[in-house]
């Protein structure tokens, strides 16, 4: 389905994604993790068409819908009229399919999409990349800024979306947790390279995750405790 | 009272090519951001051009229409120029629109000289509630209304209506579904060019117009369009409105000679009043 191939992204003289490689399968959940300026968003918006890799290769086997970092709204447009225009690019606007898919947009179609709140204009976004009717949803950011409830009800989403259409994922996130509970398999991404890969189970919890996140600090549970309090602790892991 | 009224009736009259001429700053503005200070040259070329071709002995319509054909073909070219490079910012783009409405004004000169022209329309004129108008006027009048029952149905109803609106709403996100904002801009200034030359053949019959005219009927355009905060065409014809009766009474019961100033004040007025609207949408 994608199959990112040894891609190297350069912003300037800046090296941004370094020989990264990575597959999705047809109705696969993959999650890609790594903490901020590890090249994520990169990957996003070149998988997407929106950079020019500089080296190797994206390849595509059917559409590709993005939902965007900071979902990316026409603020002073109806949630409908959101919608509508997800479809653009195969002239759909017939909003059943994604409705029957996130009900609770239905009550809000007449809303300004600026006018929501955080979790509704997510929603949308992810309403809206249906739209285009993708056989790959890539988001960035699932749960940025957004309460852990809402997160939740957007996960269970997925997984329906996942189920039902068959439609691949491909969720970036920060939150590994999150990332490793949604999707089955998953890859670390640090300073622009792949870290680590494997099943979300396999990679739960090691080390090379751990240190994607906090670099070389010791690890919590080896550190004296005693001699330390809790504020120390947060202190060191910061 | 009958007065009144008179100055009321040609003040709509006159007010609604001022809304014309503002429809085309809107459409640009909505679409790309940008304002379009080229907006009254492309008004002068109409007019001249609907001058020498019915001069020419193209019968009525066909003139008008060919003149109004060609100010899009323009307007496109002038979208290439200010809009057609992906990713230039709208203040620059505006200041490749000043540097084209200068290259105008020489090349009307160029083609037309100097002298006003006017090129002929509906003769005679009407009396409505006691006033008396010009049937050119009266003609402008029905165009304007029709053009911006058009406009608004494009923008609130039609797909692409509301791709173009959102290529200035959020740029990135429209890349991103799959819009070519470039191509919606360029779409804007043709649009814009169509608006501008239908507003310059049909202004032109009543007020001659010379390479010099383009600021003051882009000045009277504007002002309309910032009543409607440069995104609204309804609000535009409105504004349009307002200013005609104002600078009709103005012209009535002080001087005519303040019109200019009038409209040139009511625009700061509404100008300052709405900042706070402008501030908003360029934050969004």
């Amino acid at each position: 389905m994608l199959h990112v191939e040894d891609l190297v992204v350069r912003y300037g003289s800046a090296v941004a994604l370094d020989g990264v490689s990575l597959q999705v399968e047809a109705g696969e959940m993959v999650a890609l993790v790594g903490p901020n300026g590890a090249g994520k968003s990169t990957m996003v918006n070149t998988i997407a068409g929106l950079l020019k890799p500089s080296a190797g290769s994206v390849r595509l086997e059917g559409r590709v819908a993005l939902v965007p970092e900071g979902r990316q709204m026409f603020p002073d447009m109806t949630v409908e009229d959101n919608l509508k225009l997800g479809g653009w690019s195969i002239r759909n606007r017939d909003l059943a399919e994604v409705l029957d898919l996130l009900p609770d947009l239905g009550s809000l179609r007449r809303r300004k999409a600026g006018r929501l709140s955080g979790g509704q204009q997510q929603m949308v976004a992810v309403g809206r990349a249906l739209m285009a009717r993708p056989d790959l949803l890539v988001i960035d950011e699932l749960s940025l800024g957004l309460a852990p409830l809402v997160v939740d009800e957007l996960a269970d989403h997925l997984r329906l979306l996942n189920r039902e259409r068959g439609t691949a994922v491909l969720l970036v996130e920060q939150e590994v947790g999150l990332a490793f509970d949604v999707c089955t398999r998953a890859c670390v991404l640090d300073a622009g390279r792949v870290v680590a890969s494997g099943t979300s189970s396999e990679l739960a919890g090691t080390e090379v995750v751990r240190r994607a996140y906090f670099g070389d600090l010791p690890r919590p549970e080896d550190l004296n405790t005693e001699d330390m309090n809790t504020e120390d602790m947060e202190e060191v892991i910061r | 009272m009958n007065e009144l009224v008179g100055y009321l009736v040609s003040g709509v009259a006159l007010g609604s090519s001022f809304a014309l001429i503002g429809s085309g700053f809107v459409v640009v503005h909505r679409v790309t951001r940008v304002v379009n200070f080229a907006q009254g040259s492309l008004a002068v070329l109409g007019g001249m051009l609907s001058a020498s071709l019915l001069g020419g002995r193209l019968p009525h319509g066909v003139g008008e229409l060919v003149a109004v054909v060609v100010c899009g073909a323009v307007g496109l070219l002038m979208g290439i120029l200010a809009v057609g490079r992906r990713g230039t910012p709208p203040l620059i783009s505006l200041i490749v629109t000043l540097g084209i409405s200068l290259l105008a004004s020489a090349a009307i000169i160029w083609l037309w000289g100097q002298d006003p022209v006017s090129p002929p329309g509906l003769s005679g004129s009407m009396t409505i509630l006691g006033a008396s108008v010009e049937r050119q006027r009266l003609l402008v009048l029905v165009a304007t209304l029709l053009t911006f029952a058009a406009l608004a149905l494009v923008f609130s109803r039609s797909y692409l209506g509301k791709a173009l609106t959102a290529s200035a709403s959020n740029p990135f996100a429209a890349r991103m579904v799959g819009i070519d904002v470039r191509r919606m801009g360029l779409v804007a200034f043709a649009l814009a060019g169509v608006l501008g030359g239908l507003a310059g053949v049909l202004v032109a019959p009543t007020n001659a117009l010379s390479f010099s005219s383009d600021l003051p009927l882009a000045l009277s355009g504007f002002a309309a369009a910032v009543f409607g905060g440069l995104t609204s065409p309804l609000r535009t014809l409105v504004g349009g409105l307002c200013l005609g009766v104002a600078g009709q009474l103005t012209a009535g019961y002080l001087n005519g000679s303040y019109q200019t100033e009038v409209a040139l004040l009511l625009m700061l007025v509404i100008m300052i009043a709405r900042s706070k609207s402008f501030v908003a949408e360029e934050a969004k």
